[in-house]
């Protein structure tokens, strides 16, 4: 195993459902200024985290154009996330389930996401000091 | 009609939305003519509580500039004219009793729920 501190996540929340999502990449966000290797597998609805096409909008109740509303899109901050452990000297290796994301028409991610298996996830997990999986819940 | 929208669900997906959904489509369908109120209970009583703040959130060199502000979404609420009850008991049951709330939001008792039910032609449980 790698000596420097390897971390596994396993995460299954799609956007905007569930406060898990950001409570993961606020873990990631940790790792990743430690310059961890972090690797993570985003099953099932996590795959469109990293969607490539999600688009900011302005938003009439708050009053706000797309641009002053700025509007959280998950694959921005992953893509922030990835740049920021490179600089710490680590890296983010995301997986995405590929069965996962061929049910979503999924395939399009922004760079630095690949595809993958539940075999990739073993594997990271073999080659991790530790793994948390965050899943779904009612 | 007079329509009732419960909220339940609380700081469900609160940070990636920029606003609690069902306080955001409240204020769109009243925007459109609806005759609404609002009742938090459960967890989405703390929507009620004054001095909420979400702001500082940053991954790497990503920064949100605009957190949800859900304090000031149910005052806006209230300003157009939408009452907003929240349910006491649930305030109780969380040690919210005697925490400052958002002005105009009206504690409504458990035991008076049921006549507030009532009073509404519809009522969507969020």
């Amino acid at each position: 195993m790698d000596t420097k501190t390897t971390l596994t996540f396993a995460l299954m929340d799609a956007p905007y459902e569930s406060a898990r999502s950001t409570t993961a990449l606020r873990l990631l966000a940790i790792a990743a200024r430690r310059g961890f290797h972090v690797q993570v597998f985003a099953y099932e609805g996590a795959v469109m985290q990293t969607f490539a096409l999600q688009k900011a909008h302005p938003n009439t109740v708050h009053g706000r154009s797309a641009e002053e509303e700025n509007h959280f899109l998950p694959k921005d901050a992953i893509a922030a996330l990835i740049d920021d452990a490179a600089r710490h000297g680590g890296r983010i290796d995301w997986v995405n389930c590929g069965l996962c994301v061929d049910e979503r028409g999924a395939g399009e991610t922004i760079p630095g996401v690949r595809r993958g298996s539940p075999a990739d996830f073993w594997q990271m997990a073999e080659a991790s000091h530790n793994t948390l999986v965050i899943p779904t819940r009612d | 009609m007079k329509t009732l929208n419960i909220i339940a669900s609380a700081y469900r997906a609160t940070v990636e939305e920029q606003d609690d959904t069902i306080v955001w489509l409240t204020h769109a369908m009243k925007g459109a003519g609806a005759g609404i109120d609002v009742l938090l209970r459960g967890n989405a009583v703390n929507y009620a509580v004054r001095g909420q703040n979400a702001a500082g959130l940053a991954f790497g060199g990503w920064q949100q500039t605009q957190p949800p502000r859900i304090e000031h979404d149910v005052a806006g609420l209230l300003a157009k004219g939408v009452v907003v009850h929240v349910l006491a008991d649930d305030l109780q049951r969380r040690g919210l009793e005697s925490t400052p709330l958002i002005d105009g939001v009206q504690p409504l008792r458990g035991d008076a729920l049921a006549a507030l039910l009532a009073g509404y032609d519809r009522v969507w449980h969020w």
